[in-house]
């Protein structure tokens, strides 16, 4: 047992030691300097004007808003972007006309299209849902292509010995061994549909935690938009958290040595 | 039953031709023939380089040949049939799946009964000698143990012929050995035709009926030798007179080819 406590301390003591230390330095340094408070807020004002935003209610509502934009963004431009790279793979015809555009497409810096975006679909959430899809497809696009032509041939050849259907060699081997790629995009596009959905939000929207952002910004409440970037980051961290262990759990097969090679 | 039987695999005249990246044609193999009665254990011996990897491959209905023809059973080959199962050099186990699951890969593509397929595989693993290995991953096994999975899936489907492509190559000394004597084993637990494609001369009279030496460049059958070594065999098969006196014949085939250069 007190092992078990040493090892504890010995993984997570530095981390928070030094972010304890950080958070100190943080309060009590600025002030030597006179550094003004209302430009950079000591994390005890940050944490009062945290505790505000919940106390009038802003903070729950508008955090579950910009996650559920983010999260169903990321699902709808994530299952679509596998289902295109399915389709593209399948067929060399479809792959030589869609791939220029693809690959155009992906040149475009998609937070561009935000302004178009919310004139067509509206300042509802369904505006920042379909910006959070459009950022999120690409890196998942583009990393399940590779999954899905990266198979090592005789895996191939054994699926073909058994005469298995096109339908069976995706579904018993080019699907599951495309995995590892495929959540290396999922893990950067889980980051980026939050971009999405914040991006929707600053454009325009009367709700969210991009909302309450601007809100406090044009109040010139500084130490409110601290509140917000720290509950943001909570948000990232929550929705990573959720795409890492998804990644555990589907591909506990794939050592990171082994993720390009295959067996042997 | 007529005395002279048709072969199960009837390999006529088959050649081979790559075209190579700079687009010159390179031939594998040249003019081979080779016939294959059913139950029987052929092993083709030869060098890298003889064609005979790509001549399995277009028994396995893999590969197309440039000329000639392969039978089975009186029809021609046109693609992979279901009645082959197939074991390569690597294991190719699906790192996803457990030793059970990968075994049963065959049932699952050719949609066989799934509860008397789970007893199939589990006495095929049993067979190989991977009894309570069924829930591991492949990741978890000796290279040894991957290919008996492999061997096991190949079974599977309960195929007539078994075609092997250097099945131990990637093997240590002292598990190839072991490997040998299992798979004498498991072939007569199971009565297959088995071909089974080597550059080792002792694997190959240990385990077959007939050895087909390959020669390079192109590949063509150099010679044609029926092992009359008793059955059941065993390590002590190795030191059989007879196994020695052919394995000393076989040695000089290969040596004849080094002498007579390229």
């Amino acid at each position: 047992m007190k092992t078990r406590v040493a090892a504890m301390l010995e993984r997570y003591g530095p981390p928070i030691l030094g972010g304890i230390v950080m958070l100190l330095v943080w309060e009590f340094v600025p002030a030597i300097f006179n550094v003004s408070k209302l430009l950079l807020p000591p994390p005890s004002s940050i944490a009062q004007s945290l505790w505000l935003i919940y106390d009038r209610g802003l903070l729950v509502e508008n955090f579950l808003v910009t996650l559920a934009e983010a999260l169903l963004g990321f699902t709808i431009g994530s299952v679509t972007a596998i289902f295109f790279a399915f389709i593209v793979t399948r067929s060399l015809i479809i792959e030589r006309t869609l791939m220029p555009y693809l690959v155009g497409l992906q040149a475009l810096p998609k937070v561009a299209l935000a302004p178009l975006i919310v004139v067509w679909v509206g300042i509802g959430i369904e505006s920042k849902i379909l910006i959070a899809a459009i950022i999120s497809f690409f890196p998942v696009l583009i990393n399940a292509i590779v999954g899905f032509s990266t198979v090592e041939a005789e895996k191939i050849d054994l699926m073909r010995s058994l005469v298995a259907s096109r339908w069976q060699q995706f579904r018993i081997v080019i699907f599951p061994n495309s995995l590892p790629f495929i959540f290396a995009g999922l893990n950067v596009a889980i980051v980026l549909s939050i971009t999405g959905a914040l991006v929707g939000e600053f454009i325009g929207a009367d709700r969210g935690l991009g909302n309450l952002l601007l809100q406090l910004n044009f109040n010139m409440d500084i130490s409110g938009m601290f509140a917000v970037l720290t509950v943001l980051a909570l948000l990232g961290i929550v929705l990573y958290a959720l795409v890492r262990f998804l990644h555990v759990r589907f591909v506990f097969w794939a050592k990171p040595d082994n993720l390009r090679s295959g067996p042997n | 039953m007529t005395a002279v039987a048709r072969p199960l695999i009837d390999i006529r005249d088959v050649r081979k031709q790559f075209r190579s990246r700079s687009g010159t044609f390179l031939e594998a193999l040249s003019d081979t023939s080779l016939a294959v009665q059913a139950k029987q254990f052929l092993c083709i011996v030869g060098p890298s380089g003889c064609g005979k990897s790509t001549l399995l491959r277009m028994i396995a209905g893999l590969e197309t040949v440039s000329g000639g023809t392969i039978e089975i059973d009186g029809v021609p080959i046109l693609g992979p049939r279901r009645d082959i199962g197939l074991v390569f050099q690597s294991p190719v186990l699906l790192p996803w799946r457990t030793v059970l699951k990968n075994v049963l890969v065959p049932a699952e593509v050719l949609k066989l009964n799934s509860t008397s397929s789970q007893k199939r595989a589990h006495d095929l693993l049993k067979l190989v000698g991977l009894d309570g290995f069924a829930d591991r991953y492949p990741d978890e096994l000796s290279g040894g143990m991957k290919q008996r999975a492999a061997i096991a899936r190949a079974l599977m489907h309960d195929p007539d012929i078994l075609l092997m492509d250097e099945p131990f190559g990637a093997l240590d000394a002292l598990t190839r050995e072991a490997m040998n004597l299992e798979l004498l084993r498991i072939w007569q637990a199971s009565t297959k035709t088995v071909v089974l494609v080597t550059h080792s001369i002792e694997e190959a009279l240990l385990l077959s009926d007939r050895v087909a030496v390959f020669a390079p460049r192109p590949g063509f059958v150099r010679e044609l030798i029926d092992v009359p070594i008793a059955r059941p065999r065993s390590a002590a098969t190795r030191s059989d007179p007879v196994f020695i006196r052919l394995a000393e014949k076989l040695r000089s085939y290969f040596e004849a080819d080094k002498d007579a250069g390229k």
